[in-house]
């Protein structure tokens, strides 16, 4: 099955310098939990996200558009990233889910009803 | 007639279970089993006369039951198929051509039989579930409760209820909740055994409210702890509640006195089951032995101690306040505080408890904790205090036997304080 992870940061995370010791741990825990994914077969796809207020909505409401500044949920958490997995079962797809190096955040793991480029 | 419908009730509850188990994991299909198997009910309510082994007969029929069900799926599916070759090219989930219309022997391995009821009691009670549907779904799938009796044991709306179950089945299917033995077994036992003692509670707090009406949740509780014991062999936990359930359930009958809620130590001790107590002590002995303790055991252990007491002062509090000190290392909650405050209280005085009431926090809304208080505050001569405290307790408690119960305190406490 396949399962959309939905990260959502209910704090902003440290900006690291590139360069500095703390910067390498950090990209390389990243690094090593997206390499375990691919080695595992795991791995779709993902991405990290510009902050929220980068975003701009369109909220159609009866045929008429208006743009938002900003995302469509404001919220203390904040969307920030994703992955798109596949795995065996929920259990499994926890299991990769909670594996994520990251320290404060709600991480919403969901299955695909279908994918366009899988039909 | 009579006979039909207890039979088919028993059957429901004793063997739909295993049954539910035996097909979703042969199929592959919760929902399915489910159906076939209630299918297989409904037309066991219109036996004329009971067969000679009706479990075989629930297999036989819900299997068949299954398997027709596929094969209309199967026939629809080629249907479409031949309309439109294009949409349903995709090889679907599950073809149930393969394996499904192949005969299988009737008589089924009992490990493998446990292995399944295991795997269903599990997937009922898995994390990614809320709470309440949990024990719904526990109840229903695995007890073999009706929508409607678990709806009425729960005092909720039928349509509630129905509609928990259905989203359940539906996560279970859409999200992939697997039917399977999990890697971290231990979490996923103390989950089931959190439900169980929940569906036990529900029943045993409701004793004495509308008796007869509702569902026996005590019985059913017990039950199907007594079929978890038996299909986790290794665990002490799951007969560490057993037991505590026994020895709880032991006591039902002295718990109320001319339809009046009675506490411990004013219970008349010959009304006790003497024989569920048995029962509950060879339970806990051979938890005990297991060498591996936990806050069931502990629990019952403490239950124990009360059920040896001929009477309320035979009691033998300081075994009980050193259970309880292990109690509280192992399951640190402010309500097990707060009974360790009352046993404490019963070796070392009222006011010895109510300095540890004083050290507890986060059970200002709780009942209990306001009764207990008011209790101690009576028992060491402060009727003022003890009045304020029970007219609290008042405030928050729900049951109607324990809000009659504090009614009566309450007007005790205040005799004490007029002038």
């Amino acid at each position: 099955m396949e399962y959309m992870i939905l990260i959502a940061e209910t704090v902003a995370h440290e900006q690291y310098a590139p360069g500095t010791a703390e910067f390498e741990q950090y990209m390389g825990a990243w690094m090593a939990y997206n390499q375990s994914l691919m080695d595992g077969g795991n791995f779709i796809g993902g991405g990290r996200l510009q902050p929220g207020d980068t975003a701009t909505t369109i909220r159609r409401s009866g045929g008429a558009d208006t743009l938002i500044d900003g995302p469509f949920v404001e919220s203390k958490e904040q969307l920030g990233g994703y992955y798109l997995i596949t795995a065996t079962d929920l259990d499994e797809a926890l299991r990769l889910a909670a594996a994520m190096p990251i320290d404060d955040a709600a991480l919403e793991v969901r299955p695909l009803a279908f994918r366009s480029e899988s039909l | 007639m009579a006979d039909v419908r207890e039979a088919v009730t028993r059957l429901a509850r004793e063997q739909s279970g295993r049954v539910l188990a035996l097909l979703a994991a042969r199929f592959g299909d919760l929902d399915l089993a489910d159906e076939a198997v209630q299918d297989a009910l409904l037309a066991a309510s219109q036996w004329k006369h009971v067969p000679d082994n009706p479990p075989a007969w629930l297999y036989t029929v819900a299997r068949n039951n299954a398997i027709d069900r596929l094969r209309r799926a199967a026939v629809e599916r080629r249907r479409l198929l031949a309309a439109a070759p294009d949409l349903t090219a995709r090889k679907p989930f599950g073809d149930p051509e393969h394996d499904a219309t192949e005969e299988e022997p009737m008589v089924v391995e009992h490990s493998e039989v446990g292995d399944e009821q295991l795997r269903l009691m599990l997937l009922c009670c898995h994390p990614a579930l809320d709470r309440d549907t949990q024990v719904a779904l526990t109840l229903r799938l695995v007890g073999g409760l009706s929508t409607p009796e678990i709806a009425a044991a729960f005092l909720l709306p039928e349509a509630t209820l129905a509609q928990r179950i259905v989203r359940a089945k539906r996560k279970i299917r859409d999200a992939g909740i697997p039917l399977s033995i999990p890697q971290r077994l231990d979490d996923r036992v103390q989950a089931l055994l959190t439900v169980l003692y929940l569906v036990f509670n529900e029943g045993y707090l409701a004793r004495g409210g509308a008796p007869g009406i509702r569902i026996d949740l005590v019985d059913e509780a017990i039950r199907l702890t007594r079929q978890a014991a038996e299909l986790l062999p290794d665990s002490a936990e799951v007969e560490g509640l057993l037991a505590l359930e026994l020895f709880t359930h032991a006591r039902s009958e002295a718990r109320f006195a001319a339809g009046e809620l009675v506490l411990l130590d004013a219970q008349d001790r010959s009304r006790w089951d003497a024989r569920l107590i048995a029962s509950g002590d060879a339970v806990l002995a051979r938890a005990l032995r297991r060498m591996t303790p936990g806050p069931f055991q502990l629990q019952a252990i403490i239950a124990a101690y009360h059920a040896k007491a001929r009477t309320s002062a035979e009691t033998d509090w300081h075994a009980i306040v050193r259970t309880y000190d292990q109690l509280v290392v192992m399951m640190p909650s402010p309500v097990v505080e707060l009974n360790r405050a009352v046993a404490v209280s019963m070796v070392e005085g009222p006011e010895a408890g109510l300095r540890l009431l004083d050290t507890i926090s986060g059970l200002d809304e709780y009942y209990l904790y306001w009764a207990v208080r008011g209790e101690l505050l009576s028992r060491a001569d402060r009727p003022e205090g003890a009045l304020l405290a029970m007219e609290r307790a008042l405030t928050q408690a729900t049951n109607p036997a324990e809000l009659q119960h504090l009614r009566g305190r309450l007007a005790a406490f205040g005799e004490r304080v007029k002038p």
